[in-house]
């Protein structure tokens, strides 16, 4: 089984968010760059079908050099090989469509990507591939059994679970469930060598264009003062909560 | 050319999002000189959708079907768009419509913007204003294709009534084996109790409850305000609670009307994921968790003592406004 994980390089979590030139470009002053946290229980998962399964397996990013630190961490966690595609990811059509080159170009059976990213949120282009290589197609997906040409996923819906059956070639939008966070691998000195001797290629991008364009950003509005309330009284939490927040 | 407006239901009853969506798809259609078809599967009465601006349903009705299937809801509501020539497409954010909207986003080779708050800007250009950096920035975005399709955020436009004569319209698309190649095996969904997607409040607990033996209070103020149950990452994490009730930026998103933390300190990547909410509200021990800079309403003291005194005052006033 050939396996591809596509891996978006994004904010660390605790990251603050601000932006330049007039709100148009996000700031990576400061900023900490990972592994997209849904990627890598993706990852994780991948991993075990490599140990136990003898499954091959490549990582693949779309952006510029600078991502590369991050397919780096990949190969040292384990991937055989890394790709990226040399462009600028600003819309999530244009990326599944490079994806969809390179999934195509290397004969994958098993694409795992995550839900979505944690910085535009977009949680569409792991859909898109699968729409535009004809392959199956599972979202929010908490759990993947492969056996030969067939895979069962469990995918969360709102208010529980639902199981599924299909078959291979299949791209998923993985989460946490994949694989449980106490799973996740931090990379060993000895990865971290190997890694430097792994593959990275980079190839060019398919011809796309652009389906969106982000035009600017704005920061919330700030909040207003917190009104406390005594623990004596919850009366008058639920008073507030009923005549002035008018919630319950 | 019409806005599509997909409308969602469970049980034959129309969920409270696909009104929310009917109600925007009806702003965008002012906005365009248009009007809205609706395109309903095993769906409610129609005419609830006509309360919200829907002048025209697509019904359909195919045994085939009953249980969601992304690939083929995508292909039905693609072929409804092009009955309709529809340019404008919009659906909802629920966990099916996220799933199917990337399918139907490439069938109709549309620009897609997810996570969206508000009325677009403007329609030439046409330009969406979505949620980015897990609710912690805005982007506004120009959709460029020819098609547009819209995923509207729960809760930021709200239910606008717009009484309007809904005609109804059996529609038949044709599907094909291809269309069911993932199948339902099998759901395990929890009947009868409200969940974080759908829930008007959401009651959590974080590390602060100490342990799993203790979500029984956080459970009855649940029941007492017929709110859902989540809880925070390390709680999630160290096997206290289910997965599934994880709220925060690599968990569920939150964006009820009313959030109430219980014990929870506040993260960054926790507030973010439930800042779509409203109403917040924290109990907690500790005057300078950071929860309390982001929250509307808030108790320093013992949850252990506050949430009893909390419930039980609650069904006092839930008896007196009954």
């Amino acid at each position: 089984m050939k396996i591809l994980v596509c891996i978006s390089h994004v904010p660390d979590t605790t990251s603050k968010i601000n932006f330049t030139d007039n709100n148009t470009q996000f700031d990576t002053n400061g900023v900490q760059f990972v592994i997209n946290p849904n990627d890598e229980f993706g990852l994780t998962r991948a991993m075990w079908f490599k140990e136990k399964q003898g499954a091959t397996l490549h990582v693949v990013n779309v952006g510029g050099p600078e991502t590369e630190p991050t397919l780096r961490k990949a190969l040292a966690i384990g991937a055989d090989e890394a790709i990226r595609v040399n462009a600028t990811p600003t819309d999530g059509f244009f990326v599944a469509k490079q994806l969809a080159a390179v999934m195509q170009e290397g004969g994958y059976d098993l694409v795992i990507a995550g839900r979505e990213s944690i910085d535009y949120n977009g949680g569409m282009v792991p859909g898109m591939l699968a729409s535009i290589t004809g392959a199956n197609f599972v979202n929010t997906c908490i759990s993947l059994e492969v056996d030969g040409n067939n895979a069962k996923a469990i995918r969360e819906i709102d208010g529980g679970k639902e199981t599924l059956s299909t078959t291979l070639p299949l791209v998923i939008g993985g989460q946490k469930g994949l694989v449980e966070e106490s799973d996740l691998r931090i990379p060993n000195m000895r990865g971290i060598m190997q890694a430097r001797q792994k593959p990275l290629k980079v190839v060019e991008a398919a011809d796309a264009e652009n389906t969106t364009q982000i035009t600017g950003y704005e920061k919330p509005a700030p909040k207003g003062a917190v009104k406390m309330v005594d623990a004596d009284n919850v009366e008058e939490l639920i008073n507030l909560l009923h005549n002035e927040a008018k919630v319950i | 050319m019409p806005v599509l407006v997909y409308t969602e239901s469970e049980q034959g009853k129309f969920k409270k999002i696909a009104l929310e969506a009917t109600s925007y798809a009806k702003g965008v259609a002012d906005m365009l000189g248009t009007t809205v078809t609706a395109v309903s599967i095993n769906g409610g009465d129609a005419s609830e959708l006509g309360t919200y601006g829907a002048s025209k349903v697509l019904q359909v009705s195919d045994s085939k079907l009953e249980q969601f299937n992304a690939k083929a809801y995508a292909d039905a509501i693609a072929q409804a768009a092009q009955n309709e020539s529809a340019k404008v497409v919009i659906i909802s954010s629920s966990a099916n419509a996220k799933f199917l909207a990337p399918l139907l986003a490439v069938q109709l080779n549309a620009s897609y913007a997810p996570n969206v708050v508000a009325l677009p800007e403007g329609t030439s250009p046409f330009v969406v204003k979505s949620n980015v950096f897990t609710n912690k920035a805005f982007a506004k975005a120009e959709l460029k294709s020819d098609t547009k399709l819209i995923g509207l955020s729960k809760n930021a436009y709200g239910l606008k009534e717009n009484p309007t004569t809904a005609a109804t319209e059996d529609f038949s698309p044709s599907l094909s084996d291809a269309d069911f190649s993932v199948k339902v095996e099998s759901v395990d969904k929890v009947t009868g109790k409200a969940t974080i997607a759908d829930a008007e409040i959401v009651v959590s607990g974080g590390r602060g409850l100490k342990g799993p033996e203790n979500w029984g209070m956080i459970e009855e103020l649940a029941e007492v305000l017929g709110a859902a149950t989540a809880c925070s990452k390390p709680v999630s994490d160290m096997g206290w609670r289910p997965h599934g009730e994880h709220v925060g930026q690599t968990g569920k998103p939150v964006a009820s009307n009313l959030y109430i933390a219980i014990g929870i300190s506040g993260a960054i990547q926790h507030l973010a994921g439930i800042s779509s909410s409203k109403v917040k509200v924290v109990i907690n021990n500790d005057p300078e968790a950071p929860f309390f800079k982001a929250a509307d309403y808030g108790i320093v003291g013992d949850a252990f003592e506050v949430v009893p005194k909390l419930i039980e005052k609650l069904k006092e006033f839930k008896a007196n406004n009954a």
